[in-house]
């Protein structure tokens, strides 16, 4: 210790300090890489970042393991003739002829079906790039990995309020008194949300988490409310039901910015039932959407469209319009709903004491109006009125995957997002706030997805975007017989609203030929023969099993990776990737920026060190395949190639030429003086790398909160071209969209297009444009009495999914994993702490360790998710614990569930969300 | 009394059990001018190596009364170090002048008798090197002048996103630490030995609704 | 704490070199046995110090630099028994020169007096790196330093009498009667000591050790799951049984066994050699019974992986 000081300059002398952004989450933190003479020496939060402020996680701080990990790919792949998928048994090829496999497969897919390429992306953070990709090459199959994420969460609030946590929204838990987190681990917003939440505590708020385990942010709520899997909906309802019963809402917000007082339809006899009746009056501002719907006013006691100056819309009520239809307002009808949604009801649904329900709904409703507050900002609405402050109802909430990732998602997340509007919180200082590119619409009716086959046409790029937002049945992609168009059967009738495509449908469907056999499946960043998989042994056949011809089912699997993963195993073509700190990459506006609450943030990674062997940037990847390729996008009028690589992609790229607009919003035009839009600047990458890697452009205040509703910021959207409209985004206490395929269910409505019969029952069941609760399909179909008991998983905080145990030190922290129990119910088994068990469920059986908890619902088991490996994967030895101690999960959870046309996914009727967390177990001592 | 005493305070009201501090010390004292630090096995089987500061977790109570405690240690900077006065080399030692305690990696000579010393289990003998190692309240940044000023802080207080450890001399009793004890009640852990740790540990705190 | 044998066979060896010296220098002041025996006894003593101090260095990480540990006498009871057992072997193999020399009796006297005294010190060095810290409660008191001296006497009684059966057989009957008294009393001072530890409430509790005052505290995660120096070197990990077992077997091979061979053994070398080893086997049973009884406090930081 006596040299350390002298070792310390010897050290400073030749250390130099970069900036990137870190990526061993999908946080995006950004982080200063110290460098002694090239080699990585240390990594720490860039305290000029405004995500992290410099602070950092337990992943980010190992990065320097994972650039070390011995698991690394370093040379382009081929599977040794001969060998079986899954052995991992490669020969290694040049770029060249891994490029010439690529392109000549791919080019005669083009030339003959595109729908036969299939590309898929995990935890990729540039869909910006993969879509256009995939566009370009004309195949609707495309999607990342949001179909088995959180899409209910995406969906279930963008259909409703025009926004979502995920990474588009989140609480301002600056200014909030009470905070309710329900269903969250971890979550993408990791550092900045442990910040705020200290931040919250300190400043003496108060924290509730809704949650069957009280772990990581859980355990420092101030009060933990334990709840069974899948019963939040029930929950919501209930906390609804006593804010009506009580009468803490806000009654002002919900008539103003909701369509709490629009009229709907209660004519069961008309073809527009449960439609909200209009005025007929043209509006200019949304070709797509209107803006004409009825109000009831109350101090003229006649229909008035809504918003009509001076008219005080009733929420309540029945009345019957000037033709004679008879119409409710949409509050009325969720009033009607909400009356049997009592406490009780809730309570013996979720466990939780009816009493304890009414205290929380009192609690929040309390909070919400008698410490409300006033910013001195003054804002104009979309209706021209002028209001000299912003008010604040400060309740805010967060929810995840906990909510999300059940086939009853969809809906309960509705009623979440209904409960947020009836206490006035959304996008409001201390309540929920929207991240730039959102708002947008509910849902955003522009982006639109093809819906007919025609849109797939050889040697031409798919004519619309292989992801959008359906707003009817006319918007979903199907066949003149109502059969999908896409591999994963997203906005076919079996999921009319998988905004975000069904990625774990796609090996299923492809082995099974349902509805057709695809060619080449490119697997991007994503673990899907372990971790991404429901059902994982079953998959790992799949990928393995061959038709009556010797030939694979799956013909030809190409998997870019950085590591050894799993999946890697069973490639025919494995693309060596770059780590983080090797290549560039944009988290782009098109895609999913870091953007804050006052404006949006988009940001970059720059290579801090040259690529290991001969790892290529994937995105460099893309960039020469579709210039090989010739899609227009990406070649000149001559057809020669456009971009050079893909740093020279992102400056020079505009979404249509001239433009203006491009992946990144910093430091535009020739001079880089301009922001969100302008020329192309070549000197774009310098800039970002000089300035932390991000670029910032906050708004001004006033049209920082009400933005669903803001004239201001619907102004400015537009110019910047963050919206297509400046119309308002109203909040949609009654779902008409959901109606519009419940119409077509029963046979009525304004679409021709019907859902085939097996399927007609299930819409009209579950696209109820009320929010309610209804039990997991998976939890329907299985016996209660011999699988008692919910088995969920959770994020470590030390752990990315499947991709750190190659970690050194990660891996020390969670070397395998164990199923937390509570000790009744083990000691129930006779199954002792610390000592092996099986957990079984219908579908399989796994043997693991049991460790007695008391810090879980005694109905429910959970383990960390993703710890358990597969031997031969990541370069463990033989005997390493992941392997011998550790398991997934996954094997125990369906794909696939009992139903009419031989089974359905696993997933929410709605939207496709894989239902990960509805799997129910029965344990045993092993 | 008057002289400085550094130390660590620690939040127990805000940590989340994220073992930002854990890694974050492990690579900087892996990486700086103190290391490495060992791992072994990293890829096989039982992995395992040394590090300064760990991250545990305890749960208080029974279900549904149950506190789930995410509990972060390293070596305490003990006032009266029991683990010092037992070291037959003095590679163990307390500096005068900021109360650090510290082990002289070139005296050590393995014997592992300060570890017996130290009730904490705050200390682990560095399997390749064999020699004692410990926190060393990452005197390598908190010292070095050439680092900016707000970088002089140890590397797990940097990290730590919830601002769960406090760093500062506890002996001024203006500081930032000592005002946290102060007013939040902080507090030593096993007190019964009378080691006089340094670093302490803030309780939880709820805040109830409002009535 | 993890039973070392390094350590074990540290602290037994020079025990019973100590006692054995003990022995032969009070003999010679009063009962003057030939020089055989004395010459016999010192070499032995000093070839078990020799072998004792070298398995002392496997317990070092760092042997090469053992020598930086004789700096800390003012404060360390470690550093004083490195300054010490090397001067005590010292002063013994001197002693035996003197001895063999024939020198003259004052000096080998005076000699001796050193040793004896710095014998003694080693005693109490041994003993007190054990008993100073405080809060391994078993070893925490003056039984520890009592079992070491008469353990350590004991034992080098008892080896004394196969050495009289080849030096001095005069002896060999009061040297027994001798072994077998102090046997006696180091095994009831050891269950003594026993019956205190058995007694013990752990001072730190796991309230303590987080500082929440609750009585339902259990630890879910330790933080890392391959294990660490903090859980390799403060427990056992042995089975309980087998922890009894131990146990029992020292308590009778401590004293009834060697007892017995020397009481009622037939009085042959051989059983006199077995006596001494089984004795030994004994101490050493004991010694690692010793290690393994201590409950470490930081232990409580270290119960649970997950
Ligand atoms: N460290 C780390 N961070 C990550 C990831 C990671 O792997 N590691 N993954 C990232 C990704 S891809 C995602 S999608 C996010 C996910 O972020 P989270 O949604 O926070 O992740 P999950 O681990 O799925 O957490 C689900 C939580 O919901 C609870 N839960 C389960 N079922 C129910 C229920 O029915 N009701 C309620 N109320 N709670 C329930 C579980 O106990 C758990 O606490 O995390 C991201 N961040
Ligand atoms: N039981 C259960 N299963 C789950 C979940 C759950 O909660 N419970 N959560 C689900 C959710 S939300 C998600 S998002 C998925 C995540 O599942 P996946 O998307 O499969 O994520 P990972 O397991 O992280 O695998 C990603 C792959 O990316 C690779 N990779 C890492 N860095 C790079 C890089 O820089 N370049 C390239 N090309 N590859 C890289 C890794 O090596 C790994 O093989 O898991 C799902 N699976
Ligand atoms: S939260 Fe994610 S992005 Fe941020 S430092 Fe940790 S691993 Fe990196
Ligand atoms: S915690 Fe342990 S190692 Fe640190 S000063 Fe205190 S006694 Fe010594
Ligand atoms: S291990 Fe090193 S620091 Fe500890 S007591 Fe021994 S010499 Fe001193
Ligand atoms: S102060 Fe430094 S050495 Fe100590 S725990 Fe923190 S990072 Fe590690
Ligand atoms: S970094 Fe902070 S919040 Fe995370 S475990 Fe350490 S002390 Fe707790
Ligand atoms: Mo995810």
């Amino acid at each position: 210790m006596s040299l350390v000081s002298a070792a310390i300059k010897e050290v400073k002398k030749t250390t130099c300090v970069k900036t990137t952004t870190c990526y061993m989450c999908a946080c995006r933190c950004g982080i200063r890489v110290h460098l002694q003479d090239g080699e990585i020496r240390y990594i720490d939060g860039n305290p000029a970042h405004p995500l992290n402020k410099g602070v950092i996680c337990a992943k980010g701080a190992s990065g320097i393991m994972k650039q070390k990990s011995p698991a690394r790919l370093t040379r382009p792949l081929r599977r040794k003739a001969g060998s079986e998928r899954g052995a991992g048994e490669f020969e290694p090829i040049s770029w060249e002829e891994a490029f010439s496999i690529l392109e000549n497969r791919l080019r005669k897919i083009r030339a003959e079906d595109p729908k036969k390429f299939a590309f898929f992306t995990g935890r990729d953070q540039m869909q910006a790039l993969t879509s256009l990709f995939a566009r370009q090459f004309g195949t609707p199959n495309y999607a990342a990995h949001g179909g088995f994420c959180s899409v209910n969460m995406a969906a279930g609030m963008i259909y409703t309020i025009g926004g979502s946590f995920w990474e588009f929204g989140g609480p301002d838990l600056e200014r909030a008194k009470l905070f309710v987190m329900i269903g969250t681990a971890e979550d993408h917003h990791s550092n900045p949300l442990k910040i705020a939440i200290s931040k919250f505590k300190r400043a003496g708020g108060r924290f509730v988490s809704i949650n069957p385990v009280r772990t990581g942010y859980s355990a420092i709520a101030d009060e933990w409310i334990p709840i069974r899997p899948g019963t939040d909906g029930a929950l919501m309802m209930a906390l609804c039901h006593e804010l009506v019963r009580t009468d803490l809402c806000d009654r002002e917000f919900l008539a103003r910015y909701t369509n709490a007082g629009y009229l709907v339809n209660v004519d069961p006899a008309s073809d527009s039932e449960g439609l909200i009746a209009c005025a007929k009056a043209e509006d200019k501002t949304n070709p797509f959407r209107r803006h004409d719907q009825l109000w009831w006013d109350l101090s003229s006691g006649r229909q008035v469209q809504n918003h009509s100056d001076g008219a005080e819309p009733a929420l309540e009520g029945e009345y019957r319009l000037a033709g004679g239809t008879p119409v409710k307002p949409a509050f009325q009808l969720l009033r009607d709903r909400l009356e049997e949604c009592t406490p009780e009801w809730a309570a013996d649904i979720t466990g939780i004491d009816a009493e304890k329900i009414r205290a929380l709904a009192r609690e929040m409703g309390r909070t919400a109006r008698e410490q409300s507050f006033e910013l001195p900002i003054a804002w104009t609405d979309s209706w021209g009125r002028k209001h000299p402050t912003v008010r604040g109802n400060p309740v805010a909430f967060h929810a995840m995957r906990g909510m999300a990732a059940h086939s009853n998602g969809f809906q309960s997340i509705r009623a979440l997002s209904i409960l947020m509007s009836l206490l006035g919180t959304i996008d409001r200082p201390g309540g929920f706030r929207h991240k730039a590119p959102f708002p947008r619409g509910t849902p955003p009716v522009y982006a639109r997805i093809p819906n007919s086959p025609d849109a797939v046409k050889p040697n031409t790029p798919l004519a619309g975007a292989p992801l959008g937002f359906p707003a009817g049945p006319e918007d979903l992609f199907i066949g003149p017989e109502g059969e999908p168009v896409r591999i994963d059967k997203a906005f076919s009738w079996e999921y009319p609203l998988a905004v975000h495509g069904l990625m774990h449908n796609v090996i299923g469907n492809a082995w099974r030929g349902d509805p057709y056999r695809i060619d080449t499946l490119m697997l991007f960043m994503a673990n899907m023969a372990w971790n991404s998989s429901m059902n994982t042994a079953e998959v790992r056949r799949m990928l393995n099993d061959k038709d009556e011809g010797g030939e694979y089912k799956i013909p030809f699997l190409v998997v870019c990776d950085a590591f050894e993963s799993e999946t890697v195993a069973f490639a025919d073509l494995v693309l060596p990737d770059t780590t983080y700190l090797e290549r560039h990459d944009v988290m782009s506006l098109l895609d999913r920026p870091i953007s804050e609450f006052d404006g949006p943030i988009d940001s970059v990674r720059v290579p801090v060190v040259p690529p290991m062997g001969e790892c290529k940037p994937f995105q460099d990847v893309l960039v020469e395949l579709a210039g090989r390729l010739g899609f227009p996008a990406f070649v000149n009028k001559d057809s020669s190639r456009k971009f050079k690589d893909y740093a020279d992609f992102v400056v020079n790229f505009e979404t249509e030429p001239g433009s203006g607009q491009g992946f990144l919003i910093g430091w535009r035009g020739k001079d880089g003086d301009k922001a969100l839009l302008g020329e192309p600047n070549p000197d774009q990458w310098k800039r970002y790398a000089e300035n932390n890697c991000l670029f910032h452009q906050p708004m001004p205040e006033s049209i920082q909160y009400m933005r669903n509703w803001n004239q201001g910021y619907h102004e400015w959207a537009q110019q910047m071209k963050l919206r297509r409209h400046p119309d308002p985004i109203m909040i949609q206490i009654y779902a008409e969209v959901l109606q519009r395929f419940r119409l077509a269910a029963k046979g009525k409505g304004p679409s021709a297009r019907r859902p085939p019969p097996h399927l007609k029952s299930r819409i009209e069941t579950y696209f109820d444009p009320l929010p309610f609760f209804y039990v997991p399909l998976e939890v329907q179909c299985t016996e209660k009495e011999k699988y008692p008991l919910a088995a969920i998983t959770q994020r470590p905080m030390a752990m990315y999914h499947s991709w750190d145990s190659q970690n050194a030190w990660l891996r020390q922290i969670h070397t395998h994993n164990y199923l937390f129990v509570n000790p009744r119910t083990a000691r129930a088994q006779r199954i002792a702490d610390g000592g092996w068990m099986s957990v079984e469920s219908p579908w399989g059986k796994v043997r693991c360790m049991a460790r007695y908890s008391e810090a879980v619902e005694p109905g429910t088991v959970w383990t960390w998710n993703a710890i358990g490996k597969s031997p031969g994967a990541w370069k463990l030895a033989p005997d390493a614990n992941e392997f011998t101690r550790g398991f997934i999960l996954n094997n125990l959870i369906s794909d696939r569930l009992p139903g009419p046309a031989g089974g359905i996914s696993n997933s929410d009727p709605i939207t496709g969300q894989a239902g990960w967390y509805d799997v129910r177990v029965r344990i045993s001592r092993a | 009394m008057t002289t400085k005493q550094l130390a660590l305070v620690i939040d127990l009201n805000v940590c989340v059990g994220c073992h930002a501090c854990v890694t974050s010390c492990k690579e900087w004292n892996d990486g700086g001018s103190a290391g490495p630090l060992s791992d072994m096995n990293s890829y096989g089987k039982d992995p395992t190596g040394t590090f300064f500061n760990r991250v545990q977790t305890f749960e208080v109570g029974e279900f549904p009364d149950t506190e789930t405690v995410h509990f972060p240690k390293s070596c305490l900077h003990c006032e009266e170090p029991p683990c010092v006065p037992v070291c037959p080399t003095g590679a163990s030692y307390k500096r005068a002048e900021d109360g650090i305690v510290l082990v002289d990696y070139d005296k050590c000579i393995g014997c592992g008798y300060c570890a017996w010393a130290c009730p904490y289990g705050a200390r682990e003998l560095d399997p390749t090197e064999k020699v004692m190692k410990k926190c060393t309240l990452c005197v390598d940044r908190i010292t070095d002048e050439l680092l900016p000023p707000q970088d002089r802080q140890p590397a797990c207080v940097m990290a730590c996103p919830t601002n769960a450890r406090l760093f500062g001399d506890v002996h001024d009793p203006e500081s930032v630490v000592s005002k946290a004890i102060r007013e939040r009640g902080g507090y030593a852990l096993m007190p019964e030995w009378e080691t006089r740790p340094a670093n302490q540990y803030l309780p939880r705190r709820k805040t109830e609704p409002k009535a | 704490m993890k039973p070392a044998w390094s350590v074990i066979l540290l602290t037994t060896q020079i025990g019973a070199a100590q006692g054995l010296f003990l022995l032969v220098f009070l003999l010679n002041i009063f009962k003057t046995p030939p020089r055989e025996f004395v010459l016999v006894s010192c070499a032995v003593s000093l070839g078990l110090l020799i072998s004792g101090l070298i398995a002392s260095f496997f317990h070092l990480g760092r042997p090469e630099r053992a020598w930086r540990a004789a700096s800390q006498w003012r404060t360390s009871w470690l550093s004083r028994e490195v300054i010490v057992l090397p001067a005590f072997m010292g002063m013994v193999a001197l002693y035996g020169l003197l001895i063999f020399f024939e020198f003259e009796k004052n000096i080998s006297i005076w000699v001796g007096g050193v040793a004896v005294l710095l014998c003694l010190a080693l005693f109490i060095c041994t003993g007190m790196i054990y008993a100073c810290l405080p809060f391994l409660q078993e070893w925490r008191s003056p039984l520890t330093l009592v079992n070491f001296f008469l353990l350590g006497t004991a034992s080098g009684l008892t080896l004394s009498v196969p050495l009289a059966v080849i030096a001095h057989p005069q002896f060999v009957g009061p040297l027994a009667l001798g072994a077998f008294a102090l046997a006696a009393v180091a095994w009831a001072v050891r269950i003594a000591s026993l019956v205190r530890n058995a007694r013990l409430r752990p001072k730190s509790t796991m309230a303590s050790a987080i500082g929440i005052a609750h009585p339902r505290i259990v630890q879910k995660a330790q933080g890392f799951m391959g294990g660490s120096y903090n859980t390799r070197e403060f427990f056992h990990r042995r089975p309980d049984l087998l922890v009894r077992a131990v146990r029992w077997s020292f308590l009778l091979l401590l004293f009834p066994v060697p007892a017995w061979l020397l009481g009622w053994g037939g009085g042959s070398l051989a059983t006199f050699i077995a006596a001494f080893a089984l004795q030994f086997a004994g101490l050493l049973a004991e010694r690692w019974y010793f290690f393994a009884e201590a409950r470490h406090p930081q232990n409580l930081y270290y119960q649970a992986a997950s």
